[in-house]
Order: structure tokens, then C-alpha cells, then sequence
């Protein structure tokens, strides 16, 4: 080790391995993924948004999964929680997925289309 | 310099010393099972505690460097008690047969147990029990005897250098035994009896040629004959016989002796020990006067020199002769005779 | 580096690879490649996450679900459930003894609630054997900081102000021992780390070694920088495989990642250590004995002084600390003195890590603030006696340690407390003994082992132990006189006061403690011949109880040796005390509970 900004860069890159076990504040995204999610196609979408997130290196976002959350006609689900707010996202494919990671985790936008209030109309 | 009292004096030693060592500057013994001056204290037989007024427990006085101010008592009521306490554990695991025990009247546990009164252990439970070694050619090592005081260990690896020796085991198992305790003669031991020398008990003995007991020799000082380096030793002499030799502590040799010095005194007392000049009259050895015997030498060189030179004499000189004796015979081989034919029995 | 979304730590620490962690390890991986998911989960081998009892561990992030005593066959369970479909396996979960509530999350569970963990911070979190890992948990940052901003005595300086004291046992301010070593004279010193843990019961070094050794390789490297050593050694028993290999992972990796060598972040600053395996001494634990071993000679203790920090190994300026210790190092550095003499009491700064044991529910490793009190230790973290049992003392210190009566439960934890109730803080083992425990057993278990385990140098310590040993023997058995009981606690002071090392100073506290705590239970073995614990066999008789025996002869055809006479359905049965070997068969056997232990 020659200096202490390589041993910077290490940890900066090693954080972003191990703060699943950590991170408990920030944007948690979970992908329903019970039977009926992973039937409806929830994996490819799940696959997308941990791409997406790993990609632009989002480090305070966890993307995990959930079980059935009840809706199984509206599967695949994924529900981004925030603070106290809840987004639900409905029906979705993979493009979907990085759709939402681009806008709603990077920029703060909704992506309307896609929620569960959207389909619901 | 520190100042500190023990017994009620006062006592200045140099800074390093131990109170051990304070104390015997001003002639008070603490008694010690282990201590020897050429070791690095070890502290293992616990027997010199003493007190020191507000420490938390009685210290060992030959490892406790001595502090200014200390205040020190050597036979106080709780050092006795320790002590007593000490000699009946180490008596519960050594045999009681000083009757008939060679080491009797020179043992060190003797000693203390009769100075603090201890007449048989109070403890009743396991002994040790081991076969004596009797492997090597002049001592024998009986672990059963043995007080585990380590002074056989350390002067074996710290001042003979030999490492022979060391102990096995641990716990109540410990004794002093040699690699693998296949035995003296298969170590490495040099049999120089400097382990033997040390021994406060009876587990290191000298193997005896005849019976005697220490209150009956005589101890004559003498300087050993058998190198020039000039150790210092005891004979211990019973009617007119040498029957042990015993280190003492001289210049040259602090109290050490090697296998020779310690264990060939034998040709002593030999009856067929030469005690005077022979000479070969008509092919049989004949007792005869030195003047006669220089003689012949003188006479005999001269007549070989005149008739093949000097060349044809050599001489061989002895390590039991001193360095100056053996230049002096250098000296009469080059300059008085003319001949480089001269030699010594510690080159070969 | 690959993104996961899920994490499953699985424990590898010793208690937990002795239940086929291993396997388990193995299973996920397979079970995981079955379901196509190796890609998107990752399975983690980490040091001990304390909670032995409840082993093998699993932990689920990012839930924190936290799987106890899981066997190799509950592994498809939970990939097919928890992994791919998303819900937690309740009926695996951990359950806390004392409410009984099933715990989802491993911050849930009562055992680590009242826990500080600042010594264990990365056991059970990362991966010991990757270096990136414990970069990310801000590994070496204190070393970065050590090299590049402070100067040698401004280390010794923060050691000194945060009160950190030996957690081996002695409770040494280390900060001192740093300046001793600092200030000694000499060109060549060494820095040495004593991992020869060996208190029956303590594993605490164990874990830190397995489950974060490089927080042990970083510390020694910034204490070579404060004292100015550039060689460490580690003296390691090799009874402690797993952490051996995973410590000399660390180093390598360390080394390939130019944090120990030459020249330290280019501050020209060199550090190197290598490993020294001990050879299954106890006696070795003590320093003098430790470095003696390290020469290559064999494990005896020496005088002091020259103290370690004068003459150490090879007879140079040596600092000697403990496991734990070192643990404490790289934090300090990072949050400040102040912050860790922030915790714990007045004279015993931070926390502790102690191995629970015994007549306990959550046995296993946990970290507590000094201070906490043994009630709270005991109860709280330690979940309570099992099978609703009546508390009776705590062992704490390990074979130099002493036992402590419920009346001083309140005593908050720390070094002189301890030690002013007869008993020691040592390198922090804490055994739960319940009404069922003979304290005269008790003790002479003790005795047993430090008899065996003297090195056998000084008088009181070798033989007083065995004729101590011999006397308890005498007591358990029924053949004691009060004459022995005083001639015991006599040998005992003898002992303590004597003896040449630690060892044989404190050999005799379980001995003294429980003659001044339980004497009642002493003088019951020698007067009355009775064992009141029902535990010395001597002392144990097997009684029918006529009243309640059915006369069926169920005893009488277990019996071993039989020594039960009656008549089937006619006559009483009666055991004959003189035959009888005390087994118990009888008193399992009989369906009517009339049989009775007296």
C-alpha cells in the first residue's frame, strides 16, 4: 500500500459489497417475490434493478425481496419505500425496472405510468 | 547506592543488588534450597521468602532487588510459617532415609528441616517414585530424591554450557531427565559432575568406592594436577585416603571442575602408582635415586647427540605441567639440545 | 465486485464449524446453484457471532433474520422459502428463552441488546478472510491515521488517556506498558500478542482471531509504530487451527497489500510479524512462560523483574499484550480516548468480552460495557438458569478465578470488584453454577486442572496443588475431618502467597472462594457426610421409599450389579448400600418415583 488514497479506493469499493448487512436507512426497493411474482416474471425485473443500481453505483439503495404481497394479479411488483413514503409499482418488465432506477431512485421522479394508481384508472 | 534495613539494621547496598545479597553483606543468612551465585536467579524453591512490611506477599529475597527504604524481617513469624510450611510440602515427596542416604550430613534439606523442626511431613498422600540412573560411568541420579530445585539444570545449560540435562513433564510429574529420558549415557552429558556439585539433596551422587560418611574425612586443599589451568579442589581424605574430590571455588575456575578432576583421583591411593624414578638395568626396571635418574637422561642425550645429532631426540611435554614448564621444555629442546622435535599431549 | 441482493452469513467460528458449519456452507452453495439464484445471493463465512449455544448461526441481510441451530437438511428450506420466495422460515428463527418470542432479527434478540461491541464489532459482519472486507469496516484507517498524523508518543499518549487496561487478566494499564516498552533502552524491540488462551471455558481470543484477525495485525502494527519494534510475533496455541489459518491469511493478505513490510504507506515506516504455535501449556498464557516459548525454550516462568517491557524476547524491549487488547486498539485511535474512557467505570474503561458457561441459556461470547452488574450479565444477556433452576454462584476468571454468591449479583463488573470479592476478572470465562453444583466439586474440578497444567518450577505451586488436590479428594470422598478443611485453607494461603508466577498465585482463589462463600458446604461433606448438591458419589445413597414402592422389581432387574433384593408383588424392595455403584439406574427406572438420591 502506497498511499492512503488507494487504501481509500479499496473501501470506498468494498462498502458498496457489504452495506446490504448495514444499511437499514436510505431508498430500500423490494421485488415481490413469492410464487406469483416469480411465475408473472418478477426475476428478470429483480436481475434489472440490482444491474441498474450496481451500474450507477446508487449507494444508499437496497434492493431486496419480499414476499407475496397480494396483489398477484398485478405482479410483478416492486414497492420503493422512502422515508415514510411508499411508491407502488405494478405489472412490470425489465425495461420498466430501469426505467424507475434511472427516475425515481436517481432524479426523485415518479415514474406515474407505472403505479399501481396508474393501472388501477 | 540504596538503603534499607533488615532485622533492625541498616543496610546500603549498591542499586541491582537483591536483598539476599543485602542480607549476607551484613551476615545474615537467609536460607535457600536453589540460589547459587553463578545462575541467573530462578526463584524456584521459594524457601528465602521473606517479609517486606507493605508488600501484598512474602517475597523471594534472592530475586527481589532491594529498594530504599524497604524494611525487611528474614525470620519474622510469617516467614517461618511459610517456610515450615514449604519444608513439609517438599518433605511429603522426598523419602525419609537419611540413615542410611549418602548425602547425610551435607544435605541442605537436612539441614532446614532439623533448624525449623520439621520431623515428618504432615501431608499423607502421593510420592514420587523413579529408577535411579545409574547409566554413566561415575555419578548416579535419583529422581526419587530429587527436590526439583533446577540448580542441576541451570548450571548444566548456563555455566558448563552442556544442556544435558532438563526437565520433563509437567505438574506433579515434573522431574530432571535427559532427551526422550533415555539416560545419562545416552545424552550428551560430559560427566562433569558440576550438576553433582550442586545438588543440595541426595539425587546426584558421585558413585562411591568405598563407604564413608561425611563427618569422618579430612578435607585437604589442593590445586588439581591434571591441566594447567589450576581449579581449585577439596580431596575429602578418610584414613589417609582420598575417597572424593570436591570443587572449590578458585580464580580460575569459580567452583567448576571437569570429568578428570572431579572423578580420577583413583590413581591416588593406586598401588601400582609410580612414586619413584625406575631405570632399565640389564632389561629389568630398577628403582633408583632422581640424582641417578637425571643422570642417566643427561647422559643418554649427549651420547645420542654426538652420535646422529640433535635431530634423532624428541621430546613430549605434559598438560599436567604448568604453561611454564612447558615453555621452559621448548626452551631446552631449541636452545640447549638444537632440535624443533618437541611436541605436547594436548595437541592430539 | 459483484452486487448481491442478499447476503447469508453463515458462522465459522470453532463452536459453530464443530456442528458442520461447513457444510451447511456447502449446501447453500448447492442449493442456490439448484434454483439459479448463486448469482444474486451470496453466502458469507464469518467468525463467531457469539451465541454458541444457539449454533450453528445463519443470518439473512438485508432482513437481519437470524436462523439458529440449523442442520444441514434445514438449508433447502430456507433458499426455496426465505431465498426465492421471500418468506422468512419463522419456525427456524432464533427464540429468546426469556419471553419465549421468536426473533426475526438478529437486533431483536435480548441477548445482544445490553451488548457493547467494540472488541467483537466485525465478528459475525464480514468475512474474515477477505482483507476488502475489513477495509470496508474501516480496517486500517487507524493505521493510515497512526502513520501519517501522529508521532509515536501521541500514540502512547491516546492509549494512556482512554484507560485501557490488560484484558488477559492482570487488568495492566496497557497505555503504560506501551510508554515502559517505549522508553526502554535498546535498537531492536519486539511487539508480541498473546493468543494462548487456555482457561477451560474462554474463547474469546479465539473468536476475535477467527472471526477479524486483521484488526489483530493492524493494532500490532500501530503499537510497533509507539514503541518503535518492527517485528511481532503472535504466539498462538495450535489447538486453535481455524484461527491460525484465517490469522495467517490476514498477514499474507497484509503483506501483499504492502500494510505490513517496508515502508508503510510511503511513510518509511516497516513492520513485520510471524506466528509462534504454542505447544499445549497453560502455563505458557503467562508472560515470562509465553516468551520463554516463543526462544524455542520450554514454557517455564521466569523472575520479574526484568520485566517484558526491559528484557523480553531474546532480552529485548518486548510489549506483551493479549488478544483482546489489540482488539480495543484500532478503535480508540479512531473515535478518540475520550470516547472509550467514556465507557465502562472509573477505574476499568470500556468493555469486556466474556465466555458464558454453565447453568446458563444463552451460553456463548458477549461483549458488555464494564459496569454492567453480574445480575444484569447473568439475566438479561444471559437469558437466566435453565429448567427454572435457583442461581447459586458465578465462577468467574477461569481455573485462577473464585466463585461468587447471588448476595453480590449487584456488583457491577469490573477489574477490583472483582478481585475484592476473592474472585478475578482473567481472561473473562463466567461459569453459571446452579443449586445443582457441589462447590467443594467445583473447586477441586479446578484444582485438577491447575495441578496438572503447574509447570512445575516452584515448590508451593507443584506440590502444594497435588497435596491440595489429595485434600479435597479426601473431603469429596467423606473421609475429611475439620482438621483437613483447616489444613486446606492454611496450604491454600501458602500457595497464594508463595508461589513464584500467576498461576500458582491464584490456583488456590477457587479454593478460597468457595470456603469463604459455601464453608456451610464443606463442613456438610466432612460432619454430616453429605453431599448437599447431590453430586460426590461417595456421599450419594439410593433410598427406597417404602411407602410409595409398588413391589414391582423394575429396579432390581436394572440394577447393574444387582444389589436390589425384594420379592416381585410380596415384598418391599431394599437397595444394599455396601454393592451399590451409585449409577442411578434404579432411580431412572422406577415408574412410581420411589426411589430417592440422599
Amino acid at each position: 500500500m502506497k498511499s492512503i488514497a488507494e487504501l481509500e479506493a479499496i473501501r470506498k469499493k468494498a462498502q458498496d459489497s457489504v452495506k446490504l448487512r448495514s444499511e437499514r436507512d436510505g431508498i430500500r426497493v423490494v421485488v415481490g417475490m413469492a410464487t406469483c411474482g416469480i411465475a408473472a416474471g418478477a426475476r428478470p425485473v429483480m436481475m434489472a434493478l440490482v444491474e441498474e443500481v450496481s451500474k450507477r453505483q446508487l449507494k444508499n439503495v437496497v434492493v431486496t425481496q419480499t414476499g407475496c404481497i397480494g396483489a398477484c394479479r398485478l405482479e410483478p411488483m416492486v414497492e420503493v419505500y422512502q422515508g415514510d413514503e411508499k411508491v407502488t409499482y405494478v405489472k412490470l418488465t425489465p425495461e420498466d425496472a430501469r426505467k424507475i432506477v434511472a427516475e425515481h431512485l436517481v432524479n426523485g421522479h415518479i415514474v406515474k405510468e407505472c403505479t399501481i394508481g396508474a393501472y388501477e384508472k | 547506592m540504596i538503603t534499607l534495613k533488615i532485622n533492625g539494621f541498616d543496610v546500603e547496598v549498591k542499586e541491582g543488588a537483591t536483598i539476599y545479597h543485602a542480607a549476607s553483606s551484613i551476615g545474615v543468612k537467609i536460607p535457600t534450597l536453589c540460589y547459587d551465585e553463578r545462575l541467573k536467579p530462578h526463584g524456584s524453591c521459594r524457601i528465602c521468602v521473606v517479609e517486606v512490611e507493605g508488600a501484598r506477599s512474602l517475597m523471594a529475597s534472592c530475586s527481589t532487588p532491594a529498594a530504599n527504604g524497604m524494611v525487611v524481617h528474614t525470620e519474622s513469624e510469617a516467614v517461618v510459617t511459610a517456610r515450615k510450611e514449604l519444608l513439609d510440602l517438599i518433605l511429603a515427596n522426598h523419602p525419609l532415609d537419611c540413615l542410611t542416604c549418602e548425602k547425610a550430613g551435607r544435605c541442605t534439606l537436612q539441614d532446614l528441616c532439623y533448624q525449623y523442626d520439621i520431623e515428618e511431613s504432615t501431608f499423607d498422600g502421593k510420592r514420587k517414585s523413579y529408577e535411579k540412573d545409574a547409566s554413566n560411568e561415575f555419578y548416579t541420579a535419583d529422581q526419587t530424591k530429587c527436590i526439583l530445585c533446577g540448580k542441576c539444570v541451570y548450571v548444566c545449560s548456563q555455566v558448563q554450557n552442556t544442556d544435558a540435562i532438563c526437565f520433563v513433564d509437567r505438574g506433579f510429574e515434573t522431574h530432571i531427565g535427559t532427551p526422550f529420558d533415555m539416560g545419562l549415557s545416552e545424552s550428551t552429558c560430559v560427566s562433569c559432575g558440576n550438576c553433582v556439585a550442586v545438588c543440595p539433596v541426595g539425587a546426584l551422587m558421585p558413585k562411591r568406592k568405598e563407604k564413608f560418611r561425611y563427618w569422618e574425612v579430612e578435607k585437604v586443599k589442593t590445586t588439581c594436577s591434571y591441566c594447567g589451568v589450576g581449579c581449585q579442589m577439596e580431596l575429602l581424605v578418610k584414613d589417609g585416603k582420598v575417597v572424593e574430590v570436591e570443587p572449590v571455588k578458585g580464580h580460575s575456575n569459580d567452583g567448576l571442575l571437569c570429568v578428570k578432576g572431579r572423578f580420577s583421583y583413583d590413581f591416588v591411593n593406586h598401588p601400582s602408582r609410580l612414586k619413584k624414578p625406575l631405570v632399565r638395568k640389564n632389561g629389568v626396571l630398577e628403582e633408583v635415586t632422581w640424582d641417578e635418574a637425571y643422570e642417566t637422561i643427561v647422559d643418554k642425550i649427549k651420547e645420542i647427540k654426538a652420535a646422529d645429532g640433535p635431530d634423532a631426540i624428541a621430546a613430549f611435554s605434559s598438560a599436567r605441567g604448568l604453561t611454564e614448564e612447558n615453555y621452559l621444555m621448548t626452551k631446552m629442546m631449541r636452545a640447549v639440545i638444537g632440535t624443533n622435535n618437541v611436541d605436547h599431549c594436548a595437541r592430539l | 465486485m459483484d452486487l448481491y441482493r442478499s447476503h447469508v452469513l453463515v458462522c465459522g467460528g470453532t463452536g459453530c464449524v464443530s456442528s458442520e458449519s461447513m457444510k451447511i456452507i456447502e449446501s447453500f452453495e448447492t442449493e442456490l446453484a439448484k434454483h439459479n439464484i448463486e448469482k444474486e445471493i451470496k453466502v458469507v463465512k464469518t467468525g463467531c457471532f457469539g451465541l454458541c449455544e444457539a449454533g450453528p448461526i445463519v443470518i439473512v441481510y438485508p432482513e437481519g433474520a437470524f436462523y439458529s441451530m440449523i442442520k444441514v437438511s434445514d438449508v433447502p428450506l430456507i433458499v426455496e422459502e426465505h431465498l426465492l420466495k421471500g418468506r422468512i422460515v419463522t419456525d427456524l428463527l432464533y427464540k429468546d428463552h426469556t419471553t419465549d418470542e421468536t426473533m426475526n432479527s438478529i437486533d431483536d434478540v435480548g441477548f445482544y441488546k445490553k451488548q457493547q461491541r467494540v472488541a467483537l464489532r466485525n465478528c459475525g459482519v464480514i468475512n474474515p478472510e477477505i482483507i476488502e472486507e475489513y477495509i470496508a469496516y474501516d480496517g486500517y484507517q487507524a493505521l493510515a491515521k497512526v502513520l501519517t498524523e501522529m508521532t509515536p508518543d501521541e500514540v502512547v499518549d491516546i492509549i494512556k488517556r482512554s484507560g485501557l487496561r490488560g484484558r488477559g487478566g492482570g487488568g495492566f494499564p496497557t497505555g503504560l506498558k506501551w510508554e515502559f516498552t517505549q522508553k526502554a533502552p535498546g535498537d531492536i524491540k519486539y511487539v508480541a500478542c498473546n493468543a494462548d488462551e487456555g482457561d477451560p471455558g474462554a474463547f474469546m481470543d479465539r473468536s476475535v482471531l477467527e472471526g477479524d484477525p486483521h484488526a489483530i495485525v493492524e493494532a500490532m502494527t500501530i503499537a510497533g509504530y509507539a514503541v518503535g519494534a518492527c517485528k511481532g510475533f503472535v504466539y498462538v496455541r495450535a489447538e486453535y487451527p481455524i484461527a491460525v489459518k484465517r490469522l495467517q491469511i490476514a498477514i499474507d493478505q497484509a503483506k501483499e497489500n504492502g500494510l505490513l513490510g517496508d515502508d508503510i504507506f510511503g511513510t518509511g515506516y516497516g513492520f513485520d510479524m510471524e506466528i509462534r504455535l504454542g505447544a499445549g501449556a497453560f502455563v505458557c498464557g503467562e508472560e515470562t512462560a509465553l516468551i520463554a516459548s516463543i526462544e524455542g525454550k520450554r514454557g517455564m516462568p521466569k523472575v520479574r523483574p526484568p520485566f517484558p517491557a526491559i528484557k523480553g524476547i531474546f532480552d529485548k524491549p518486548t510489549l506483551l499484550n493479549n488478544v483482546e487488547t489489540f482488539a480495543n486498539i484500532t478503535q480508540i485511535i479512531l473515535k478518540g480516548a475520550d470516547w472509550f474512557a467514556g465507557i465502562g467505570t472509573e477505574k476499568s474503561k470500556g468493555t469486556k468480552v466474556f465466555a458464558l458457561a454453565g447453568k446458563i441459556n444463552n451460553t456463548g461470547l458477549l461483549e458488555i460495557p464494564m459496569g454492567t452488574t453480574l445480575r444484569e450479565t447473568i439475566y438479561e444477556v444471559g437469558g437466566g438458569i435453565p429448567n427454572g433452576k435457583a442461581f447459586k454462584a458465578v465462577q468467574t476468571g477461569g481455573p485462577s478465578g473464585g466463585c461468587i454468591p447471588a448476595e453480590y449479583l449487584d456488583t457491577p463488573i469490573d477489574y477490583d470488584n472483582l478481585i475484592s470479592l476473592g474472585s478475578m476478572m482473567g481472561s473473562g470465562g463466567m461459569i453459571v453454577l446452579d443449586e445443582d453444583n457441589c462447590m467443594v466439586d467445583v473447586a477441586r474440578f479446578f484444582l485438577d486442572f491447575t495441578e496438572e497444567e503447574s509447570c512445575g518450577k516452584c515448590t508451593p505451586c507443584r506440590e502444594g496443588t497435588k497435596r491440595m488436590h489429595e485434600l479435597l479428594d479426601k473431603i469429596v470422598e467423606g473421609k475429611g475431618t475439620m482438621d483437613d478443611v483447616a489444613k486446606l485453607e492454611t496450604l491454600a494461603k501458602t500457595i497464594k502467597g508463595a508461589s513464584l508466577c500467576g498461576l500458582g498465585q491464584t490456583a488456590p482463589n477457587p479454593v478460597l472462594s468457595t470456603l469463604k462463600y459455601f464453608r456451610h458446604e464443606y463442613e456438610a461433606h466432612v460432619n454430616d457426610k453429605k453431599c448437599p448438591a447431590g453430586v460426590c458419589q461417595a456421599l450419594l445413597q439410593y433410598l427406597v421409599i417404602d411407602d410409595l414402592c409398588k413391589k414391582c422389581g423394575i429396579c432390581a432387574a436394572k440394577c447393574p450389579v444387582n444389589c436390589i433384593s425384594g420379592v416381585k408383588g410380596k415384598e418391599i424392595y431394599h437397595i444394599d448400600q455396601e454393592r451399590c455403584i451409585k449409577c442411578g439406574a434404579c432411580l431412572v427406572a422406577c415408574p412410581f418415583k420411589a426411589i430417592k438420591k440422599g
